[in-house]
């Protein structure tokens, strides 16, 4: 597959099924078995629909998407908390790439304390891999404390550390009690375990819950307390949620983890509401907090400007305070003329157009609102490291099956906290809201949002990334940085969804405003015409040059 | 300030790396293969490494950096990666069928001791190499050295791949070591002009300074061919552009294929440039054409016409060793004073370079190779610096600083331009000229007071 080359003419309506088939052609037999359960044809039939094989190996040699679980723990759940200093035990790799590349943006707050902006690492040498690192890494942890005095300090595995077997939780351990004013603690988030970030989440989750979560129980104010769970403030996403929040008379208590801080974490057990919106990075922290402390959870999402009003509402209700639902339908009716302005300016220049969305555990998902609002339609999707249940929908939890890969992922044994469980709600208003159709721990996944007809792709490809925009034609396709340029000189805009390139935030309601804005200059960027020469467009020299 | 707890008082560390101005070695040995003609470069290891060099390379390229994975699972790890390997080589050569695959190592496969030699020998007889295909492979584990030992050694592997025929090919092999590859274009063009036959390795021209025209190259026309590579062992010699990048293979090349070499400094500034150029002269037996002394000529005018604003000014740098000691070495011809230098690389001889480098000057250079920037930072609070010269990750020292700041060295994530151009040779060094002028006199333009703001300078 040397070479690709996308025409800029409309494609003829393509067959599903023969563009799977395109797909799969070039794979050897093997690789075609495993990916043909990866690549599905909608059927549409809401929860019925047929099986969609996720959370499985990339196939060694295949350019996948994908990273790894140091990059979902580090990276993704505990890279954006900007007062623990987080040491990435192992060479200096890991920890370099992960120093700032996830624009994930802070405000150092009052008390200043940030360290977002710098890479701590414990640079380990051959000599650490022969002999053991923890001496290594003991020393590090100490000096970190006497350089920052910092109130916590995260450590965390790269490959070689599980493998030379250094005792990393031991260590900090340890250190912690050594320290006494300062909460250190490890992951064991080797690079090799699972097979995708998403086994680098879990561990996340597991930690936070285990060492942090429920730490302060100096009572925090505010009415309608609640936590926003895998919201990360990439573009300053969370900034704009908050700013929503607010004004609804919601208090933000904890971000998991966006612009968040350990004092957050410490005391997320005090809300009384967990609002999930990235569901594969951070559903198990919300399981854990409802079994130990009586925390309802529901699946929000603030990516469209209706799903935003969406979640409000639902927030709302479920407080059922009649105050809170006027305020919130105040704030729906005081930022929605914008948005509403904004589309009928821009979608005359959108509708119609299509789109293919490949990221992340949820973005593919959420992302689809933006583009609904636009008139655009989503003709293929799929994540990048998401499970069965992110894409069919919970019910089928049960009968995920456990392999090797998930099987060293560690689950945590809950139970109720004895002094600080405590039920938000009594079984007679859970039921009554049930009833009126309230869904708690809830979510329907990706499929059922699409429409027949479009195919769903787990774990998609370089290979199979050209194909599709090759064959099908969109007029915008979003994944990330990796995938940019390839799919750009192909002459078909690209539309970072990890990093948004250098945009946001697309959250809220002014975010869904520059989301509509950002794919008008995109899809319509006059750049596209320029990919060919006169002598290019118009090789025969006809007549001759009429001088003046 | 967001380096706000950085304190000027310097501690020592023996354990903890902050604010590394190094990284792995696995992204040097893929930049490397990228220079390859055809080729696919291969992480052997864990899926999140390949994942991070082909980011962090493509946001400094702005340009499509494919790389496939052995994506090793807990079972790859405690079993060896064979497996996968063997898997993989089967699947790139069916899907992508590149003309060839650069296998480098990671710390994981590294850990584990899998056994390169013996894979590839393995894939071979099992007949997963097809006929005319090119696999080599690099070890470059991350616990020694840094980004740039992993391109040293990629480039040393490119090197093995020599097959004397015995019969001079009448061609020079030029290394350029890691520069950007309208560098290595520009190093062509000089050789071009005196009329030197070369062989250059790697060669990343035409890969990643890419057109946008509808159509995606996963394989572009650049970079050094096999037959190239096979025939370097022929040539009449090697000029090796950096003891840190350069060296190993040219010495290679010397030591088993009898092909003299010279390690020279990389092409940077008026005196390194100097040599490079006499050096072919010398090769090629010729005069230097009069295009080329103009070029020389114009960077000394330059030179001349803003002396004034360039004298004694401070400056602090952090980059690689091959890049500092040239840029060092232009900065005193300058009449500059390099004050702070901290590479990430490790390596005693790089200090020593260093301080010969800066012997004349009235005070001493605090230098370190296995240094990092946030001492790099402590150093300017406690002596304040004029200038500032490195990769992106400076700009948060520039910012809380207050430095005037030059980009310049890898990676470059947050501006446009080192693609396309160079700053090697007499034209770079005017580039590199009009750089750091620009950022010191829009500080003066900035700072100066209504009545000695100027418009003549
Ligand atoms: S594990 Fe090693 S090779 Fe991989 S990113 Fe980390 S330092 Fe680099
Ligand atoms: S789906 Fe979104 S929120 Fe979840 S990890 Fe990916 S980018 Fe982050």
């Amino acid at each position: 597959m040397a070479t690709a080359t996308a025409t800029k003419k409309k494609s003829a309506q393509w067959d599903p099924a023969e563009v799977k088939k395109e797909l799969l052609a070039k794979y050897p037999a093997k690789v075609a078995r495993k990916r043909a359960k990866q690549i599905m044809i909608n059927e549409a039939l809401g929860n019925e629909t047929p099986e969609i094989s996720a959370n499985v190996r990339t196939t060694p040699g295949i350019i996948t998407m994908r990273g790894c679980t140091y990059a979902g723990c580090k990276g993704v759940i505990m890279g954006p908390t900007r007062d623990i200093v987080n040491i990435t035990h192992g060479p200096i790799g890991c920890g370099f790439y992960s120093w700032l590349t996830r624009r994930n943006q802070t405000d150092a707050g009052p008390d200043g304390e940030n360290y977002m902006t710098y890479c701590f690492s414990t640079d380990m040498q051959d000599s650490d891999i022969i002999f053991g690192g923890e001496k290594k890494l003991e020393r590090a942890i100490q000096e970190a404390y006497d350089l920052f005095h910092p109130k916590s300090i995260a450590v965390f595995a790269t490959c070689p550390v599980g493998l030379i077997g250094d005792d990393i939780h031991t260590v900090t351990k340890r250190m912690k009690e050594k320290f006494g004013d300062c909460n250190v603690y490890a992951f064991s988030c080797e690079g090799y375990k699972g097979v995708s970030q998403s086994a680098g989440h879990h561990i996340a989750n597991n930690q936070v819950f285990r060492h942090i979560v429920g730490e302060n129980d100096v009572p925090k104010e505010g009415e309608f307390k609640i936590n926003l769970l895998g919201e990360y403030n990439i573009g300053g996403d969370g900034f704009e949620i908050d700013r929503v929040l607010k004004k609804c008379g919601i208090t933000p208590l904890a971000t998991f983890s966006g612009n968040s801080s350990y004092d957050q974490f410490a005391s997320a057990h005090q809300a009384d509401l967990n609002t999930v919106m990235c569901h594969r990075s951070i559903n198990y922290v919300a399981d854990m907090m409802e079994t130990k402390f009586g925390i309802p959870w529901i699946k929000v999402n603030f990516i469209g400007a209706h799903a935003t009003a969406k979640s409000l509402r639902k927030i709302a209700e479920y407080f059922g305070d009649q105050k809170l639902i006027a305020r919130v339908e105040a704030v729906i009716a005081e930022e929605m003329p914008a948005v509403t302005a904004a589309l009928k300016e821009i979608t005359p220049r959108t509708e119609g157009k299509t789109a293919m969305l490949f990221v992340g555990g949820s973005r593919a998902h959420h992302y689809q609102e933006l583009f609904t609002e636009l008139g655009m339609k989503t003709i293929s999707a799929g994540y990048e490291f998401a499970h069965r249940d992110d894409y069919e929908g919970r019910q089928v939890i049960p009968s995920l099956e456990v392999d090797a890969d998930s099987r060293n992922i560690e689950e945590l044994e809950v139970e109720a906290d004895e002094k600080r469980f405590k039920p938000r709600k009594s079984a007679k208003e859970l039921a009554t809201l049930e009833k009126a159709g309230y869904r708690f721990k809830d979510y329907d996944g990706l499929i059922p949002d699409m429409e027949k007809g479009t195919l769903v792709i787990d774990d998609l490809n370089q290979y199979e990334a050209e194909k599709l925009v090759e064959l099908m034609q969109p007029d915008i396709f979003c994944a990330g940085i990796k995938e940019k340029f390839s799919i750009q000189k192909l002459g078909v805009p690209m539309k970072q969804l990890h990093s948004y390139d250098s945009g946001g935030p697309y959250a809220g309601f002014k975010g869904a405003i520059n989301f509509y804005q950002e794919i008008d200059r995109l899809v319509n960027s006059k750049v596209w015409s320029y990919m060919k020469a006169p002598w290019q467009t118009n090789p025969q020299l006809s007549a001759t040059f009429a001088w003046e | 300030m967001l380096l706000r707890h950085t304190p000027k008082e310097i501690t020592e560390r023996t354990a903890l790396t902050i604010n590394p101005a190094k990284t792995c070695q696995p992204i040097g040995a893929m930049y490397a293969s990228l220079g390859i003609h055809g080729c696919l470069p291969h992480s052997h290891g864990s899926q999140g490494c390949c994942a991070y060099h082909r980011s962090t390379l493509t946001r400094h390229y702005k340009e499509p950096i494919s790389a496939s994975t052995s994506s090793f699972t807990e079972g790859a790890s405690v079993f060896g990666g064979q497996a996968n390997m063997l898997q993989a080589i089967n699947n790139i050569f069916s899907v992508y069928d590149p003309e060839v695959i650069a296998i480098h190592t990671t710390c994981l496969s590294e850990t584990i001791g899998d056994d390169l030699k013996q894979i590839k020998k393995k894939a071979q007889d099992e007949g997963k190499i097809p006929a005319g295909k090119t696999v080599l492979g690099a070890n470059t584990p991350s616990y020694v050295g840094s980004h740039v030992t992993g391109f040293a050694s990629m480039t040393k592997s490119m090197a093995m791949l020599a097959e004397p025929k015995g019969k001079k090919n009448g061609k020079v092999n030029i290394i350029p070591g890691w520069v950007e590859p309208c560098d290595m274009e520009e190093i062509k063009r000089l050789m071009r002009l005196i009329g030197v036959k070369s062989i250059m390795f790697p060669d990343t021209s035409g890969v990643l300074n890419g057109p946008l025209s509808g159509e995606y190259k996963m394989f572009p026309e650049g970079g050094v061919t096999i037959d190239e590579l096979k025939s370097c062992g022929d040539s009449c010699g090697t000029l090796a552009l950096g003891e840190w990048c350069s060296a190993d293979a040219a010495r290679w090349l010397d030591a088993k294929c009898k092909v003299p070499c010279k390690v020279l400094d990389m092409p940077f500034g008026l005196a390194a440039t100097d040599r490079f150029i006499d050096a072919l002269r010398t090769v090629a037996g010729v005069t230097i054409p009069e295009e080329i002394t103009l070029e020389r000529g114009q960077l000394v005018d330059m030179i001349s016409d803003m002396h004034q604003y360039l004298y004694h000014k401070k400056v602090a740098l952090v980059g690689d060793p091959d890049q500092l000691i040239a840029m060092t070495e232009f900065l005193v011809s300058l009449d500059m004073w390099p004050t702070h230098i901290v590479t990430g690389t490790p390596g005693k001889r790089f200090e020593e370079r260093i301080r010969e480098l800066t012997k004349e000057l009235p005070y001493e250079v605090n230098v370190k190779a296995a240094g990092d920037m946030f001492l790099l930072h402590q150093w300017i609070k406690n002596e304040p610096v004029d200038l500032l010269v490195g990769n992106t990750y400076c700009k948060y020292i520039a910012r809380d600083e207050d430095i005037p700041y030059v980009r310049w060295g890898f990676p470059i994530l947050d501006r446009q331009g080192h693609q396309y151009f160079p700053t090697v040779g007499y034209k770079g060094g005017i580039r590199l000229l009009e750089k750091i002028l620009g950022v010191l006199m829009d500080r003066l333009d900035r700072d100066a007071p209504e009545t000695k703001f100027e418009l003549v300078m």
